[in-house]
């Protein structure tokens, strides 16, 4: 059995979504912005290209190497066995991304990788196509596996929003949000979204936004994004503040905060708690948010909040 | 120049399945292959012969196809056998039923005890709690047989495990926040020892003997498979599910090459973690590594889950006890793909439906594939296919399509179909036999070996009776005539298999696949179908008794 890795447990970010919202796409981006940390992209099968070819250094069975020291399975019904030999196999994995099947509920997926100590779940994203979810969903077929795909994310892509007019998609996301109350929404063309939601915020630096991949004709990524950085103090109970974070109001679509050798990760409406790498410096807190969205004082007030009682009496 | 030998076996009756000649009482078998069916004095016009009377008091059928078994049968009996009824292992020894968790535990002690090393583990297979009332076994349960060996047994359907405390702690899952549906806690907190759905069991499986390596290419497992074809009759099986890799393929060449090996095995390739182009492109090179006792080149492909585990899809309105709508477990573009293009090939898929939502979506991907590619005769069969109703059936033989039913569920599962499941009405006309015969839909019948076991006539016997274990009679209107059941587990099972020229019934020019019977099964009573004696086989032409294997 795999064992607790001295780094804390191996994030896994699960990205569901019916076929043709753009997981590919999504998985593809990610690679691009890997920027250095190593991920693992699992995916159902090897199908219509995974991953982008000029990312492939080499191909071996059920294995893609990527260059930037990235690799690609391909996992069938197999799931947990690949994930239980992927730590021995390859220690230099430093993050998980998960594509599942289109008609696999990304929940179920998730609580199976919780089972694995080796692990944590990051966050499960759910990929829609804002043009066609709500067709989809009244789907006699597939209406309930959308319904509980969205039921379970914690942050909602809706991508191809180039393709819908601003009133169906002022509708659409309004749907959205019935479907998934918890969870963040995410407008997104061609899965353009920060690569930093997903790939986690470097400690104790301003998160690595997208800078280098805009489509021509979109909008800069980044240019949707805010981030905010700030010092926590030690007496901050850190289950606290991650509750406050998750919760809806305060536009955190993703943060991480060190605190007295703890790890705080939120995405979306989830937050768990790690242990934190070694060196990493503590009492920080990095914040991700859409531009307009991300509230700074709101996010000040949650830290405030979350100091233990004793001290915010006195 | 001289030809080949030629046995005149005389029989107390013969059973043809040909409706020119149904019975007879002679057949001449040369080269493996049927020279003839009728008197001796026909036959004789074939030139010298030997006369062979080891049958003169025996009936003979055509060799039993059963069209959906796994070889994995053969596998599990290197466990501890722990079902509620008997059954019968491939040596012809018959384990009794366990009738009481406190019997489970008792045997499960005695293996215990002849084991040597301390951390052997100890698996077994076939439980079925539903028995047993509403008592859940539990680890405390497993842990009175050891705590310092890993326990685990797999439940009769195939889809639980229930372990010991030492095989949680081995998988990590001896600790407290454990949370997942599959995995229900006790008042401690702790994993009750039950674990539900692949995930779940994947973790454990390893640390209880149920690892993938020593599921796949089990070579002995292979063997004993075989042992049990002949001791039900059968000359043609499945293996529906296979993934087929390369070193699989050579070691089931070789072993059904054999002289020895008694069955023709039909393995399919399973549809998973490849496109449909793969799989196609795969199946279509397998086809041409198949050998006589080893067919490849088709393809299993899953649509939904099981209706006990209510992974199943099911219509409006869903589960009885109101359990959230199953799984899909293949997309429908993948499935409308896959189709077309072994339309395109001539490539044969059978797909598994057991809830009629999952039977619906089939048959839609295969109207509009057929639109996009028609395809006079390409016996697609739906597996399962369990609660299909009427116009189903009636969608599925205008479509060309084939049924293989799983009556065997109304004797194991039918009490819980009727209680929780789909209730009584759906229950009833649960695996409607009469209802597809009657649309014009060619019918296999099967027994999902090793989820229950393998033996065409005891399913032919749940057709006829549609009994339940508790007694009840499900659906009287669905239950076929006993010759109508035997034409399905033999000429039914070789149509949906493309194998209906050369096996299925006894006349010139098929193989030489005989059942031996001791019972004359039009003779002895419908409602003892199932307790036929059976002698053995005559496989191409080979002599295969039981009691020899």
């Amino acid at each position: 059995m795999s064992e607790t890795r001295p780094g804390g447990r191996l994030p896994v970010t699960v990205i569901g979504g019916y076929l043709g919202t753009g997981k590919t796409t999504l998985v593809n981006r990610l690679l691009r912005a890997a920027d250095g940390q190593r991920l693992a992209v699992l995916v159902n099968d090897f199908g219509a290209t995974p991953v982008d070819r000029d990312l492939i250094v080499s191909s071996d069975g059920d294995t893609l190497e990527i260059s930037g020291g990235c690799i690609c399975c391909s996992y069938g019904s197999d799931l947990m066995d690949t994930l239980m030999a992927l730590p021995e196999q390859r220690p230099d994995i430093e993050r998980v991304v998960l594509e599942t099947s289109g008609v696999a509920l990304p929940g179920m997926v998730a609580s199976a990788v919780t089972l694995l100590p080796a692990y944590r779940v990051d966050g499960i994203v759910v990929m829609v196509d804002a043009e066609t979810v709500r067709t989809m969903a009244d789907d006699a077929y597939l209406g309930d596996t959308i319904t509980r795909q969205l039921g379970a994310a914690d942050l909602v892509v809706a991508n191809r929003c180039d393709l819908v007019d601003e009133a169906s998609l002022r509708q659409t996301l309004a749907w959205l949000a019935t479907q998934s109350p918890a969870a963040r929404i995410l407008p997104a063309t061609r899965a353009d979204i920060a690569p930093d939601l997903l790939l986690g915020l470097r400690d104790a630096a301003l998160p690595r936004l997208s800078a280098t991949l805009t489509t021509p004709g979109a909008p800069d990524a980044a240019s949707l994004y805010d981030s905010l950085e700030l010092d926590v103090p030690a007496n901050v109970d850190i289950t606290e503040l991650g509750q406050r974070l998750s919760a809806p109001g305060t536009g955190v679509l993703r943060a991480k905060g060190i605190l007295n050798r703890l790890a705080l990760h939120v995405v979306g409406q989830r937050f768990e708690i790690d242990s934190a790498p070694a060196g990493a410096r503590s009492g920080r807190l990095v914040v991700i948010g859409l531009r307009a969205r991300l509230d700074r004082r709101a996010v000040e007030q949650a830290v405030q909040a979350s100091l233990s009682t004793s001290l915010r009496s006195g | 120049m001289t030809s080949s030998p030629i046995t005149i076996f005389r029989a107390r009756r013969i059973l043809t399945m040909n409706p020119a000649r149904p019975e007879a009482t002679h057949v001449a078998v040369r080269e493996g292959r049927i020279l003839g069916v009728g008197p001796l004095e026909e036959l004789a016009g074939w030139g010298a012969y030997t006369l062979d009377d080891s049958f003169a008091d025996k009936v003979l059928m055509p060799g039993l196809v059963e069209g959906h078994s796994h070889a994995a049968e053969g596998t599990f009996w290197r466990y501890t056998y722990l079902g509620r009824f008997d059954r019968m292992d491939p040596e012809g020894k018959v384990w009794p039923g366990a009738e009481s968790i406190e019997d489970v535990v008792t045997r499960l002690q005695q293996v215990e005890r002849k084991l040597a090393s301390p951390t052997e583990v100890l698996a077994g297979w076939g439980l079925d709690p539903i028995y047993y009332g509403d008592r859940r076994v539990v680890r405390a349960d497993f842990d009175r047989v050891s705590t310092t060996r890993a326990i685990g047994v797999m439940h009769a359907s195939g889809h639980i495990f229930n372990v010991n405390t030492r095989a949680l702690e081995l998988a990590g899952l001896m600790r407290p926040g454990v949370n997942h549906p599959g995995i229900p806690l006790g008042s401690d907190g702790l994993p009750t020892g039950e674990l539900k759905g692949p995930e779940a069991m994947t973790i454990v499986g390893a640390h209880v003997g149920f690892d993938r390596e020593a599921l796949a290419n089990d070579e002995d497992g292979l063997r004993r498979f075989a042992k049990l074809c002949v001791r039900q009759g059968v000359t043609t099986a499945t293996d529906l599910a296979n993934l087929l890799p390369d070193d699989a393929v050579s070691m089931m060449a070789r072993v059904t090459g054999e002289a020895g090996y008694p069955v023709r095995i039909v393995s399919f390739r399973r549809f998973q973690a490849l496109t449909p182009e793969q799989v196609v492109d795969m199946a279509v090179k397998l086809k041409a590594r198949s050998t006589d006792r080893l067919r490849l080149g088709a393809i299993k492909l899953f649509v939904d889950g099981s209706i006990q585990g209510f992974s199943a899809r099911l219509r409006w309105p869903g589960y009885y006890n109101g359990a959230p709508n199953g799984l899909w477990y293949t997309p429908p573009e993948a499935i409308s793909g896959l189709y077309r293009l072994a339309l395109q090939k001539g490539v044969l898929v059978h797909s598994h439906t057991n809830g009629d939502q999952a039977t619906e979506m089939a048959l839609d991907c295969l109207e509009g594939a057929l639109l996009d590619q028609p395809a006079r005769d390409h016996r697609f069969t739906l597996q399962h296919c369990q609660l299909a109703d009427a116009a189903q059936f009636r969608r599925m033989a205008r479509l060309g399509m084939c049924a293989n039913l799983f009556p065997n569920h109304h004797f194991y599962w039918g009490d819980q179909h009727y209680e929780t499941t789909v209730g009584p009405e759906r229950a009833m006309r649960m695996n409607a036999c009469a209802t597809a015969l009657a649309s014009g839909v060619p019918l296999a019948i099967h027994s999902d070996a090793p989820v229950t076991p393998l033996g065409p006539l005891f399913t032919a016997w749940c057709a006829v009776n549609r009994r339940t274990a508790s007694g009840r009679t499900l659906g009287t209107s669905e239950a076929i005539s006993v010759a109508d059941a035997l034409r399905t587990i033999t000429l039914g099972a070789a149509w949906t298999l493309k194998l209906d020229g050369e096996v299925g019934s006894i006349e010139c020019g098929k193989r030489a696949d005989f059942a031996v019977l001791e019972d004359d099964p039009l003779e002895i009573a419908p409602d003892k179908l199932k307790d036929v004696r059976i002698w053995g086989t005559v496989q191409g032409g080979r002599l295969f008794p039981a009691n020899g294997v």
